[in-house]
């Protein structure tokens, strides 16, 4: 909004630099209408350094046959690595790590939102206690989790109680079952902040309104609630998307570079190619992994903006 | 917004018709309510429990000796090396409460063992530096995207948030070669270097500065002030609050890493403890529950005196669309 109003302004500023006469550029370095430029310039070129021009690069070696000799072969690489069968498991793996993980923790988190919304007493410390694992370094918490999934951890002790085979949960594919569920013990309760503050963004009146004309707690959640929720539903969903690939941390410090077959994920595929320094592997990898995340983000901003154009303020 | 619109309208109509309505209903299901009231509070409590255990035991493992933690988990750690030593339990044993509490573990940590000291102080060096950094040229940068108009600064936001949404299996490879071109790799600036310039902190500070009223700033130029005393006196002290909340959240995510130096450092004397700790071999495994409680000691801190920051700082990076 703010941007339309003040547009007129900003072409007198691209005029003295068009202008291009050294004088004029000085001066205008000089000037007080320069600091909000110079600013930018440190992060800027930063930004640019380390990971925009790396970047162009990646898509140049990702389309030669090799670095020294640059031949260009345009999709090979592309289609090298997709026949790659360590790639595709591990893009397998991460896709549906991230399709069952990514739903879960946009609904539970929501559901904790809701929970602590309800006008339940000890809000303040059950925030804190849900919050309280995001700020456990995977690093510290990996021991324990080690002592209740291990083959004869805790877990299968207590499921032994009740006559349950012991399951060797993290070398099975039982394993996704693990690393979803640390994935959400870590993230839910980022994401019940962002709904807690969404929730309380809704306007009050619309609600008593609502409330006063005898709707239910069903129609308020779907037809009015989600509605105004559907912006964070979306950035909870990103951000979990976002989160899905680091749990990549989880699975190496408990298994190591080599997982069982069902948690070998993207990351542990770059980092044993890392190891080889193919750049053509890397950086065809890369670019698809980017295309995919674009791909997957746009349809999920396209999805909101349908579902939440009413309430767009 | 037709829509919600629609809603009030409709609602405003009838709103006299459905007034008596209210009392009963509520007078109604007050018992129930009460009910449901209790069983949230009792679901809530539970979940929080969960959340809280492992933490919880984590530390308290951290103070039993050494021959105690054998004897209770041998049997999950003895296995890596040759699974047949002497000590080992019949079965594990999750406990809360120590058999007696010792500090020997800490002891040996502080004063016998320096490596997990030197680790300690390689994650330090490398966290330290890129948050300080980062939310220096953050906030220059913030302040510049807050105040500039026109084409081009939109598209400069929008590649970083771009750069800010992909993940690092993406963004290692560019980090990487870029550090092989400068002659950093296998040092800490490969790291770091990359680490300062994440977006991350310039979207969430540039969302808050451009709330800043800009009657306020119209204000002060009307009194005479430039460009830099409105950034240093007018938009810095309004965003005190969010730096801390930008501070906790980029050090959390540092203090935690395990890909870069997995891939930027091949020289593991470097390596932070985030990732050492798992290489800790199976005779010190009493050890390495204290390590793991030192180090999650800072975070711990932080989160105890900046919970509200923290809080403040993940409302408001919520909505890419700001």
């Amino acid at each position: 909004m703010k941007i339309k109003q003040n547009k007129p302004k900003a072409p007198k500023v691209k005029e003295a630099k068009a202008k291009n006469k050294k004088t004029s550029f000085k001066k205008f370095l000089k000037s007080d209408a320069a600091f909000p430029y110079l600013c930018l310039i440190p992060s800027l070129a930063g930004v640019l350094v380390f990971f925009i021009v790396p970047f162009f690069v990646i898509i140049f070696y990702s389309m030669v046959d090799n670095p020294i000799n640059k031949e260009f072969v345009f999709l090979d690489n592309y289609i090298s690595v997709m026949k790659n069968t360590a790639f595709r498991r591990a893009a397998l793996n991460t896709l549906t790590f991230s399709a069952i993980s990514v739903p879960l923790a946009v609904v539970l988190s929501m559901l904790l939102a809701m929970l602590l919304d309800s006008k339940i007493p000890f809000v303040s410390q059950f925030r804190t206690s849900f919050l309280c694992p995001m700020m456990v370094p995977v690093a510290s918490i990996v021991l324990i989790w080690q002592v209740i999934f291990h083959y004869n951890g805790a877990l299968n002790d207590f499921l032994s109680n009740f006559g349950i085979e012991r399951i060797d949960w993290l070398k099975s594919t039982k394993g996704q079952i693990v690393i979803v569920v640390l994935f959400l013990w870590k993230n839910l309760g980022y994401n019940m902040i962002l709904f807690l503050s969404a929730l309380n963004n809704i306007p009050k009146d619309i609600i008593e309104v609502a409330t006063l004309e005898g709707a239910g707690g069903f129609y308020k959640f779907f037809r009015i609630k989600l509605r105004y929720l559907s912006p964070t539903i979306l950035f909870v969903a990103i951000l979990s998307l976002i989160n899905s690939f680091k749990v990549f941390r989880e699975i190496y410090l408990l298994t190591g570079d080599y997982p069982f077959d069902s948690l070998y994920m993207l990351q542990h595929f770059m980092n044993n190619t890392f190891r080889n320094i193919d750049y053509q592997k890397l950086s065809s990898a890369a670019i698809l992994m980017a295309i995919v995340m674009v791909i997957i983000i746009g349809a999920l901003f396209i999805a909101e903006n349908k579902f939440g154009e009413d309430v767009e303020d | 917004m037709s829509e919600s619109v629609n809603i009030i309208s409709e609602t405003e109509t009838a709103l006299p018709r459905s007034k008596p309505k209210v009392p009963l209903k509520v007078r109604l299901s007050k018992k129930k309510q009460k009910l449901i009231m209790a069983i949230l509070t009792l679901f809530a409590a539970a979940s929080a429990v969960i959340f809280l255990l492992p933490t919880v035991l984590t530390i308290a493992n951290s103070f039993m000796s050494a021959s105690e933690i054998n004897a209770n988990y041998g049997l999950i750690f003895a296995e890596s090396e040759d699974g047949g030593k002497e000590y080992i339990a019949e079965k594990i044993n999750l406990k809360f409460i120590p058999d007696m509490v010792s500090f020997s573990q800490y002891y040996t940590v502080l004063f016998k063992s320096p490596d997990y000291l030197l680790k300690f102080w390689n994650s330090v060096i490398l966290v330290v530096p890129i948050v300080i950094f980062q939310l220096v040229t953050a906030s220059l940068a913030a302040y510049s995207f807050a105040r500039l108009k026109g084409r081009l600064k939109e598209v400069i936001f929008f590649v970083y948030i771009v750069v800010m949404l992909m993940p690092y299996q993406v963004t290692l490879v560019p980090n990487y070669l870029i550090s092989d071109w400068l002659g950093i790799l296998d040092t800490r600036a490969a790291i770091i270097l990359p680490g300062i310039f994440t977006p991350f902190a310039v979207f969430i500070l540039s969302k808050i500065m451009r709330r800043i009223p800009v009657s306020l700033i119209e204000a002060a130029q009307l009194d005479g002030a430039g460009e830099l005393q409105i950034f240093a006196h007018i938009c810095m002290p309004l965003c005190k609050s969010a730096l801390f909340s930008v501070a906790i959240l980029v050090f959390i995510d540092y203090w935690n890493m395990v890909e870069q130096p997995l891939v930027l450092l091949s020289d593991t004397n470097l390596y932070p403890l985030s990732v050492f700790l798992s290489q800790i071999n199976s005779g010190e495994i009493g050890l390495a529950f204290a390590v793991a409680t030192i180090y999650m000691i800072p975070t711990l801190l932080m989160f105890l005196y900046g919970e509200d920051y923290l809080v403040e700082g993940i409302a408001y990076s919520g909505g890419i669309k700001g």
